[in-house]
């Protein structure tokens, strides 16, 4: 790139011209001056588009350097007032308080849903995303994409240029040059719009009402690569209408799950999450639900399950209809094919499922599943008398429901024909993830006249006569449904950063009402929807501006929700779906010759939209904990016949009961913590062939590969682009999106290395994870601190202890009932108790689901750096919260598998091995019990990591934080100090929400003693409230499975659950004497006995 | 007292025994033959020799410029295993440095009088591995430029340094330990620098040399303070011997980390320690003795001598590895017993475990023959083996991090160019002192040496307290 020669115009001038404009609206005024050549230049020069090593963090640093010129420029217009009037959801907002965060609601729309959100502002400048309580969709959690959006918000290589064949154009240049477009076309016939799935109220009144209404002839495509319509499809022949399914997982007592990720994706996983941790509660085990999963590759449902049976995506459909034949469903024959195992087990489900009251079991399907799926588990439903009792049916939220999986295809056969004159494309990224069969791009040379809108310029917007830079859904008005229908009006918290512009906009320019900004096109629409008769009753009680107001303030429009319909099932229709089931299956074995591919949106990049955000990309992926790659996963008998070489010298040893590597290996799978070296593999399907990096995962059905979308992109941006996974689209076809046979898969003799977080299998029979069973537990209730004891114990000890069985220790620690390894005896540390405050933290092992949103949470709160891969691989991540995971059982038989997940943050020990070592006094107990580390003060030994037992500490080997860029900058929490090279850092437990709750309380207590005109009595005073005081990890946990409060206050929730599961609650390690203040609630599953004792052998 | 020392000296010397002194030497010839070294014309194997030594120099200096630029990152160093080769080196550039102190103090206390050959060089390379060793704790911290809070002084931040941890004990101990060895072998070289001045033949090197020779007359007075200060210091070193390498242990054994928390680890490491020094002393001796021709100062029956306590510490460390493993097997605590087996044994670095126990364990058996020990070029490479062995004892205990309690945070520890040029730039720092040292200081002792020849005892049973001042009378 050419910095050094000086622009044509500079970034001075370009300020002096903004600050000469005048209007409410700034980067309208950068366009006037985009009109001028230099200024076009300027951009050119300033973002230059050359790929960079942004893998390699020394590199990547200088990099910045180099495009601080760029970024000074992004942050022009970075703090500044949005347009129009948003509300504040918490707060007074009464102006703005300097230094004070304020709280707004939003919502971040994914593959077209909402989820309500509070999004954190600092003055100006979003930092921070929480779940908003009041939105059904979020009930106060989030998921890591809502958490990493305000890294993509403030992503340099988001395209900050409206051009027109790469020369610089206005927008008003765009809307004449649409609007003759249009015109020219007779009522608009060739006129094509591809968007992604829509659920935005105003914007679908937009599309059909304005300009389907002004151009009749123009054609509206949809393309959501990470969705499916099979589920509609199958509930359209099932009740004869298109419908989508609600759940309502806190009433089922007996779920079974085929190939849905119910806890794991969806738009509402956050919600049924939380329903189903409810249902696992240790304080009422007798009635805690039971899981039972079918599955085609291991997803936190899965882990998660009572159950988990292990099949090839395409035996599903069959077992499926094995379960229902077994439930007695008319019509159902027995179908061939399928194991003993798999037989056996149907029986026993199929009886659990039929002997549990009416209306109190759950069949759900994925999506990905195919349409007669979805019919038979209707019909299952149906028989169960579930529907309108666990799941109810509600019309799709998404506009032109049921058209997406064929609208595509249609699109380029008219381009093919020549039919398409013009094609306008909305954010989706067609030419990158069209799928191999469609010829997309070929199709799309034919178009004379290609538009896109979008926040990169990518794939798409490469193939493209316009770009026009799209707005973040931070910075722009809009409105969007949740699952259930309920509407969000999208508040904007920051102007647009990259001159980005809102389609509604654009929308509004080309209808009869040109000159509206968007927030008053959404607030038209809400008016309109406000007076129309349905609301009759909400006009009644307040007028629209109050009502409008309200909305935003609470993030959600009251009378929005769907409603559900009463369904009845098309006996007929079913029937002959069952026929056609029938009569098409024959059975076909899996073999290594013949393998099937499944086909998944990523954890971490979903379909590939964000490739770019280096949060997510170091996200350690929840079972794999593979970050900044995709891989070919597949089980371990698979990786045997097809002559992968796994690293192990020797298959795992089975000793005393417990699965434990040998010692020579390596965990059986890559190498160890960081880097993996593994072999790659060429998988070859219907004469495509792409190779990847192997990854081996018990629990994954045997002659089945699973890829994950979104990685292999060749315009993501700096972070994304290269050596960042492989591009699997080029795999898939439209006609199977989610599964196909035939694959044929060989070793290609070279290695990959894979920045893995842990590849360790094994607890290595190590209490770390305590599991149990409900039935375990009524046997024997003391059987987690029996394993603790020391000493080898099974792993299964849940079920398998016999009341009576373990000694206990004779002293015991008066506070948590454990034993105590201190010399001191308690009476004389009670004389050092703490008195006002002491912090402390338990997780729920039980409804821990690893979904992983705590670690991302804390990544954006604490301002914690992306290291990249390389540093990944020395083993040198920073997240400061991390989910280990561990597997049980035998590694070559999927269904004997269990995982665990295990969250780790700082134990804040009491006893902590990290202060004793320190010779600085760098990290040190501060009064309220918190394991304190002193930055200033660290010169950076390193002792403390070495001494911790839980590896919870990080250090900054490099200079990791960013203090290049501008933007990077703006992301950062302003409460927490941001850390320089050399200095140790860890989890504090979210200190800053800790001493920023006291100085409210303290502030409340002076207000409230000046009121009663008193002296302040501190004690009495100045109180936090329980629950006042929320962790970062605990806020965005959709299971509540943190728990964070004050250990002296009986009456915290904290204290309370301590006293209430003590039997549960224990702490790892405990044996060392460091006395954690994290603690955990032990693992209880609710196995069926049936399939326990007998599933043991056939595992 | 000091007089002691030469009256009892020749007595302890039974006399089947080799000659500790070989040649036909009296005082002069023997001032002669050491001072010549400094005054003959730079020898041409000296300037290459250095050359070498000085470029490799700069490879430390490049590294340490890298590393302070850039951080510590550049080193293989990470989470778990937060110390790898930096603390590694440390060690064993430390444990290399006793032997110096051993041979000066305790020998010295003990009247092994056989020591006074070998003891000035030993000394050096005791000062100069420690500076070696030095570098390490200061290099390898994140921030080394705040180094100096660990030492207690009055700051405007009220803060001390946390004396409960091992690494501010280092802190005392090997700075205590370099300023005495420092000390002693500078009160050691005053009279021998006399000597060197009444010898130079000009100006500017008798103005240098008597400066450091503190105005030494070689008068009665003097050598009885000088010997008094000797011994003095002689008996403040010899707990420190044992003290640096015993608090450079508490380093691992206060740690909680299996395979470092074990309370075998100070003796074991002060044995080690010792061991490594003697091999690496006779590393240095044989060539010296050859290149020099010291022969006849350093003989045969010292390299025996050095041989045999390589053999008994050597044993003493063996010992040590089976109580490390025998403690993993026998307190049952499954931490330990897969510390032991599958990260030490038969882990990623497994065979630097077998190649310990042969370099440390078994090899140096052979040192139980006579032939063996007698052997110039045998007993060269057997301590450079014991060398290497030291150095992989202290590679395997640092790569306890390796795998300790939660399965999870296991992890593995590969060195980077630049733990290795680091490293190598060491030898160069070492090297080019040991050169200087050769060239411009008398490098064995001269006042002592003559304590060894029997013009010294001529009067000795007569009038200890006039034995001195004549001994030494030659040396004018």
């Amino acid at each position: 790139m050419n910095m050094k020669e000086k622009p044509v115009m500079d970034l001075e001038s370009v300020l002096n011209k903004l600050e000469s404009s005048e209007g409410k609206q700034y980067w309208r005024s950068l366009d006037e001056l985009a009109q001028g050549e230099g200024f076009q230049e300027m951009i050119q020069r300033e973002f230059p588009r050359q790929a960079a090593e942004w893998t390699d963090p020394v590199t990547r640093r200088r990099f910045l350097t180099l495009m601080s010129a760029s970024l000074a420029l992004a942050g022009l217009s970075g703090c500044r007032p949005p347009g129009g009037k948003i509300v504040p959801n918490i707060k007074d907002p009464d102006g703005v308080i300097p230094g004070k965060s304020m709280f707004f609601a939003t919502a971040m729309p994914l593959a077209g849903y909402g989820t309500g959100l509070l999004a954190e502002s600092n003055q100006g400048r979003p930092t921070k995303i929480e779940g908003n309580v009041d939105h059904p969709a979020s009930l106060g959690a989030t998921d890591v994409f809502a958490q990493a959006s305000v890294l993509g918000l403030y992503d340099p290589d988001r395209e900050a240029g409206l051009t027109y064949v790469g020369k610089p154009k206005s927008w008003d240049d765009l809307v004449a040059n649409l609007k003759a477009e249009l015109t020219k076309l007779p009522k608009g016939k060739g006129f094509y719009l591809l968007t992604e799935t829509i659920t935005s109220p105003s914007l679908v009144h937009q599309i059909e009402n304005e300009l389907l209404k002004d151009y009749p002839e123009v054609t509206w495509v949809q393309h959501e690569p990470a969705a499916s319509d099979n589920g509609i499809a199958g509930l359209t022949t099932a009740f004869g209408s298109a419908l989508q399914p609600l759940y309502s997982v806190e009433k089922a007592d007996v779920i079974l799950s085929f190939d849905a990720d119910l806890l794991g994706r969806g738009p509402a996983h956050l919600r049924y999450t939380r329903e189903f941790s409810k249902r696992r509660d240790l304080e009422k085990l007798d009635s805690m639900t039971r899981l039972y999963v079918v599955e085609s590759t291991l997803t936190n449902t899965g882990v998660k399950a009572d159950h988990r049976l292990a099949l090839r995506a395409m035996e599903i459909e069959r077992m499926a209809y094995l379960v229902a034949f077994h439930l007695k469903i008319e019509g159902v024959a027995k179908p061939k094919g399928l194991s003993a195992d798999a037989h056996f087990w149907a029986e026993v489900v199929a009886d659990d499922l039929s002997t549990k009251g009416k209306g109190t079991t759950l069949v759900i399907v994925g999506d990905e599943q195919p349409e007669s799926v979805h019919v038979i588990v209707a019909a299952i439903n149906d028989k169960l008398g579930n529907i309108g009792k666990t799941v109810s049916y509600i019309d799709p939220v998404h506009a032109r429901a049921g058209e997406r999986s064929k609208s595509l295809r249609s699109l380029v056969d008219d381009m093919n024909a020549g039919k398409v004159k013009a094609l306008f494309i909305l954010n989706a990224n067609p030419v990158y993830s069209a799928g191999a069969d469609l010829g997309f791009k070929a199709a799309f040379d034919k178009v004379p006249q290609r538009y896109r809108m979008g926040l990169f310029h990518d794939e798409t917007s490469r193939l493209c006569h316009w770009h026009i830079p799209d707005s973040h859904f931070l910075e722009s008005w809009g409105d969007v449904r949740a699952f259930d229908g309920t509407a969000t009006v999208i508040q904007p918290l920051i102007a647009p950063l990259y001159f980005g512009h809102n389609f509604q906009e654009l929308l509004g320019g080309l209808s009869s009402r040109p000159n509206r900004d968007t927030s008053a096109i959404v607030k038209d629409f809400w008016k309109n929807w406000y007076e129309a008769p349905a609301q009759t009753a909400l006009r009644s009680s307040v007028p629209f501006e109050k009502f409008f107001r309200k909305s935003l303030h609470d993030g959600l429009v009251e009378g929005t929700r769907a409603l559900t319909k009463l369904v009845k099932l098309q006996v007929e229709a079913v029937a002959s779906t069952i026929k056609k089931f029938e009569a098409s299956s024959e059975w076909k074995e899996g073999s290594k010759d013949n393998l099937e591919i499944t086909f998944r949106p990523d954890e971490s990049v979903f379909d590939g939209r964000f490739a770019n955000n280096g949060w997510l990309l170091e996200m350690p992926k929840s079972t794999t904990k593979i970050t900044w790659d995709n891989a070919a996963i597949m089980s371990y008998q698979t990786a045997l016949d097809l002559g992968v070489s796994l690293n192990t010298e020797k298959r795992p040893e089975l000793t005393d009961g417990v699965y434990r590597s040998p010692a020579k290996s390596y965990g059986f799978t890559g190498g160890e913590h960081g880097r993996a070296y593994v072999d790659t593999i060429k998988l070859t399907i219907q004469g495509r062939d792409l190779v990847l990096p192997v990854w081996v995962v018990p629990g994954h059905p045997d002659n089945s590969i699973n890829v994950q979308l979104g990685y292999g992109r060749e315009r993501a941006g700096k972070v994304g682009t290269r050596d960042v996974g492989a591009d699997v689209y080029k795999l898939r076809t439209s006609s199977e999106p989610w599964y196909a046979l035939g694959l044929k898969a060989v070793t290609t003799g070279k290695q990959h290395v894979l920045a893995c977080t842990q590849s360790h299998h094994y607890m290595e029979g190590r209490h770390l994870v305590r599991s149990g069973t409900v039935e375990g537990t009524k046997e024997d209730p003391n059987w987690v601190e029996a394993m603790g004891s020391g000493g080898e114990h099974d792993e299964h000890a849940g079920h398998d202890h016999k009341p009576g069985e373990h000694k206990h220790e004779e002293h015991k620690h008066e506070e948590h009932g454990k034993t105590s390894l201190s010399l001191l005896p308690e009476a004389v540390s009670e004389k050092y108790a703490y008195k006002q405050h002491k912090w402390g933290m338990i997780i729920n092992l039980t409804t821990c689901t690893g979904c992983t949103a705590c670690v991302v949470a804390c990544q954006a709160e604490n301002n914690i750096p992306v290291v990249g891969k390389m540093e990944v691989t020395r083993g040198r991540e920073m997240h400061w919260i991390r989910i280990d995971r561990y597997f049980e059982g035998n590694p070559l038989k999927a269904n004997s598998l269990k995982a665990h997940y295990q969250p780790i943050p700082c134990m804040q020990c009491e006893n902590a091995p990290c202060e004793q070592v320190c010779p600085v006094a760098a990290t040190v107990h501060s009064y309220d019990g918190l394991n304190d580390m002193v930055y200033n003060r660290c010169v950076g030994t390193r002792y403390c990591s070495n001494n911790c037992p839980y590896k919870v500490r990080r250090f900054n080997f490099l200079q990791y934080t960013d203090y290049a860029s501008v933007s990077m900058k703006m992301v950062n929490n302003p409460e927490v100090t941001v850390r320089s090279r050399g200095v140790m850092e860890k989890c504090t437990y979210c200190v800053q929400r800790i001493r920023a709750a006291e100085i409210e309380a303290e502030k409340r207590g002076k207000l409230k003693a000046e009121r009663e005109n008193r002296d302040l009595d501190r004690a009495k005073d100045c109180q936090i409230n329980d629950g006042e005081i929320v962790t970062a990890c605990q806020a965005a946990c959709p299971a509540e499975a943190i728990i964070f409060g004050d250990l002296v206050d009986p009456n915290s929730r904290i204290a309370k659950l301590q006293k209430k599961v003590a039997k549960m609650n224990y702490s790892i390690l405990e044996e060392l004497n460091t006395r954690p203040r994290t603690t955990y609630l032990a693992e209880v599953r609710n196995p069926n006995p049936k399939l326990e004792t007998t599933g043991k052998g056939h595992g | 007292m000091a007089t002691e020392v030469s009256k009892k000296g020749p007595d302890l010397r039974p006399d089947p025994q080799p000659p500790m002194v070989g040649g036909n030497h009296t005082f002069g010839t023997m001032t002669e033959k050491i001072t010549d070294v400094i005054f003959a014309a730079t020898p041409k194997g000296w300037i290459v020799g250095f050359a070498i030594a000085f470029m490799i120099l700069q490879v430390l200096l490049v590294s340490l410029t890298y590393l302070i630029y850039e951080g510590i990152g550049i080193w293989g160093v990470n989470i778990p295993v937060g110390w790898g080769f930096d603390i590694v080196n440390f060690v064993w550039w430390i444990g290399i440095g006793h032997a110096g102190t051993l041979i000066s103090a305790i020998l010295l206390l003990f009247n092994q009088t056989w020591r006074t050959s070998i003891n000035r060089f030993a000394e050096a390379m005791t000062l100069f591995a420690v500076a070696c060793a030095g570098i390490y704790p200061l290099a390898h911290m994140g921030r080394p430029w705040f180094a100096y809070w660990l030492l207690p002084y009055p700051n405007t931040m009220q803060l001390w340094p946390q004396f409960r941890s091992p690494l501010e004990w280092d802190v005392f101990a090997v700075s205590t330990y370099f300023s005495v060895s420092l000390m002693y072998w500078y009160i050691g070289l005053v009279p021998d620098f006399a000597s060197v001045r009444d010898r130079a033949p000009n100006q500017l090197l008798r103005m240098i040399y008597g400066i450091l020779s503190l105005g030494w007359r070689g008068g009665s007075m003097h050598w009885h303070r000088y010997e008094t200060a000797y011994l003095m210091l002689a008996g403040l070193s010899t707990p420190l011997v044992l003290s640096v390498h015993t608090i450079i242990s508490f380093d691992f054994a206060v740690a909680n980390l299996p395979g470092w928390h074990a309370t075998i680890f100070p003796p074991y490491f002060v044995a080690g320690a010792v061991y490594s020094g003697f091999a690496m002393v006779i590393n240095l001796a044989v060539p010296i003795r050859h290149f020099y021709g010291m022969k006849d100062f350093i003989t045969d029956k010292h390299l025996d001598n050095m041989a045999k306590i390589m053999l008994a510490t050597g044993l003493m460390v063996f010992y040590g590895y089976g109580v490390e493993a025998f403690m993993a097997y026998y307190s049952a605590n499954e931490f330990e017993r897969d510390l032991m087996m599958k990260n030490r044994v038969f882990g990623p670095y497994g065979y630097f475990y077998f190649a310990l126990i042969f370099c440390n364990g078994l090899m140096p058996q052979v040192l139980w023959f006579q032939r063996v020990r007698s052997n110039e070029a045998a007993l060269f490479v057997i301590s450079l083996v014991v060398n290497v062995g030291m150095w992989l004892e202290r590679f395997v205990i640092l790569m306890s991090l390796q795998r300790d309690f939660l399965p999870s945070s296991w992890g593995q520890y590969s060195p980077t160019f630049w733990d290795i040029s680091t490293y190598i730039g060491t030898f160069g720092l070492f090297l080019s002192l040991l050169f200087l040292f050769c060239r411009v200081l008398p490098m064995i002792s001269i006042a002592e040496m003559k304590h060894l020849l029997p013009e010294s005892h001529v009067h000795s049973h007569k009038d200890s307290h006039d034995h001195s001042d004549s001994a030494h009378g030659g040396s004018h």
